[in-house]
């Protein structure tokens, strides 16, 4: 019975759902319901790493510069282009698609630490020249990001930021899952457990790998839009390179290639650092160690570990 | 003329920092396959516990040899607490080991040190000197000379004694290495001790010329991966020569085009490289098995 449960296509969305219906019931006050949309926006990105990561085995520790465009966009594009906010976000996903596109091609060719080194320099030069521009940018200050209006509905406060992020992570959530279970997912896996195979098989692995490549960073850039909107203020720490790694610990903790992981793991890494700040001083400390020691105990993530022994229970 | 000279002097002094650090990576991937991303915390401890220690009232040479030893004792720590117990992970989660060890010395030493920049009394004087216009300070010419001296050192342990050579018998074959009865733990551990003293050595040299502070390391970590990858990833030459030609590229794109982007150079440098040449300038040709 759970296992059939567990390994029901719609299992992950209705774990979703139900956690995005129950929060708001139980949240104590407006600053938890703030938490739980910044958790949903880092979900977002995360699904993108998931399906770049975790189905095909492709690395990226320059993620954040993917969110950094999508978040630039919704400041960027109303200032100097007056155009609306939400438009601007749209435009800034189409950015960041197309110069994932372009970077992707030679990026991809390479493997394993290469290609981890070539991403962290292609996210460090995307973070400086957000610092660097600062006529443009605002600089190191950041920008102030206009309020976003949606069908005459002004986009403000928690409780609706609360349900846009939600709505946003369920429809994202059920794009990366019918992915997975899509014969481009299947092609993502068969390429991640070798190329070699899965290119005897007829699977174009390159043009495979540039589409996972696009479409994790179309996620990083919708979850940077709204992260930005949201706040109303965006600086570029968020495409940072301190980011990008947050980002990657969110799939690996949560468990890599798993949708609530992802969750789970974003949820873990938005937190804790709200849990640890009356302990400030020892935030960078605790963050590190509980790094190494999930990458350690527990390197199959905490969703695929509980689930594996829930199955076994069950057996 | 004199502004080239200068540049180029200003660069090879970082860009001996930056070939320390890359012969750091080098030293530690090549015995254990791992690359390490704390190793620019390394630089961090030598220069930072030498400050405090100076400040405590030792003479600079006593708190160097101990500074360094600290960072002996934290490359051994790590080694032995986060690397061996998860020997045989894949790439992605060694990495996120090393980085979340990094995030954790950083951590701590915000709260064993401070927040502060810090910098070192120059070794002798900071009187510059003339050559052929250009000035040099005194502190760079101890840090060219200390890089030297560190290579050639490396270089006669791992050719010329028994322990170096059994160290590199370790890097080209651990099997083998094991079936000759050379003890691998050792070695690992080893290479692990060695290439934080010699982090922490860099650090020591360049403090009175950069300043330092408990987050210096990153961006260390970051171009000496840069020049490890540019020189060949597991190339001792490889991390000398790409070092010295960050340094030099990032300061020329300081002093001729713009000092806002001078560490966008090193990254531009690493994407151009892997993109013409995947191995880098002296990397092996790998040959995939399937």
């Amino acid at each position: 019975m759970i296992d059939r449960i567990l390994n029901s296509r719609l299992a992950p969305l209705l774990v979703l759902a139900f956690l995005v219906a129950v929060i708001p019931l139980v949240a104590p006050s407006n600053f938890y319901l703030r938490v739980a949309a910044l958790v949903w926006v880092f979900s977002i990105a995360a699904f993108g790493l998931t399906i770049l990561m975790g189905y095909a085995g492709q690395v990226s520790l320059g993620h954040a510069g993917f969110l950094g465009i999508g978040a630039y966009s919704v400041a960027l594009g109303p200032e100097y282009l007056g155009l609306d906010p939400l438009v601007s976000l749209c435009l800034g996903v189409f950015v960041s698609a197309a110069i994932a596109w372009v970077v992707g091609r030679p990026i991809l060719k390479l493997r394993g630490y290469y290609l981890a080194i070539a991403t962290l320099g292609f996210g460090m030069i995307v973070s400086l020249v957000l610092n660097g521009e600062s006529a443009i940018t605002g600089g190191p200050d950041g920008m102030q990001v206009p309020r976003a209006t949606l069908f005459g509905l002004k986009l403000s406060g928690s409780a609706t930021w609360y349900w846009v992020t939600a709505g946003v992570m369920l429809v994202g959530a059920a794009l990366a899952l019918n992915i997975g279970n899509s014969p481009t997912g299947r092609a993502l896996r068969a390429l991640h457990d070798s190329e070699v195979a899965a290119a005897g098989t007829g699977i174009d692995v390159a043009a495979r790998k540039l589409n996972a490549f696009v479409l994790a960073a179309i996620y990083a850039a919708v979850a940077g839009g709204l992260l930005a909107l949201m706040n109303g203020l965006i600086t570029p720490d968020a495409a940072g390179f301190m980011n990008s790694i947050e980002l990657v610990a969110m799939v690996i903790i949560g468990g890599l290639g798993s949708v609530v992981g992802a969750v789970v793991g974003a949820a873990f890494l938005v937190v804790l650092p709200q849990a640890l700040t009356s302990l400030h001083d020892y935030e960078q400390a605790v963050l590190g160690l509980l790094i190494m020691v999930f990458m350690i105990f527990l390197p199959a993530g905490i969703v695929p570990t509980l689930r594996r022994k829930m199955t076994e229970r069950a057996a | 003329m004199s502004e080239f000279l200068q540049l180029l002097l200003s660069g090879l002094t970082v860009g001996a920092v930056y070939a320390l650090v890359a012969l750091g990576f080098t030293l530690i991937y090549n015995a254990s396959d791992v690359i390490n991303f704390a190793q620019g915390d390394f630089v961090m401890i030598g220069g930072m516990a030498t400050v405090f220690l100076m400040a405590a009232g030792l003479p600079l040479p006593l708190a160097a040899l101990l500074a360094v030893l600290a960072a002996v004792v934290v490359g051994l720590l790590l080694h032995r607490l986060a690397i061996e117990p998860a020997r045989g992970a894949s790439p992605v989660t060694l990495i996120m080991i090393t980085i979340g060890a990094s995030i954790f010395i950083r951590g701590v030493a915000q709260i064993v040190f401070d927040k502060q920049f810090h910098t070192l009394p120059a070794f002798s004087g900071s009187d510059p000197i003339n050559i052929g216009g250009a000035a040099i300070l005194p502190q760079s010419l101890w840090v060219l000379a200390g890089a030297f001296l560190l290579f050639a050192g490396l270089y006669f342990f791992l050719s010329r004694t028994l322990t170096g050579k059994a160290l590199v018998a370790t890097a080209a074959n651990r099997l083998a290495a094991r079936l000759v009865g050379i003890n691998v733990t050792v070695m690992l551990a080893m290479a692990f001790g060695l290439s934080a003293a010699m982090g922490a050595l860099a650090g020591i040299l360049v403090a009175p010329i950069t300043l330092t502070r408990y987050d210096i390391g990153t961006l260390f970590a970051l171009k000496g991966f840069a020049a490890a990858m540019v020189g060949g990833m597991g190339s001792p030459q490889g991390a000398l020569v790409g070092g010295l030609l960050i340094g030099i590229l990032e300061s020329f794109g300081a002093g001729y085009i713009s000092s806002a982007y001078k560490d966008a150079v090193a990254f531009l440098a690493i994407l151009l490289v892997l993109f013409v040449m995947p191995r880098g300038l002296f990397g092996s040709r790998s040959v995939e098995r399937v």
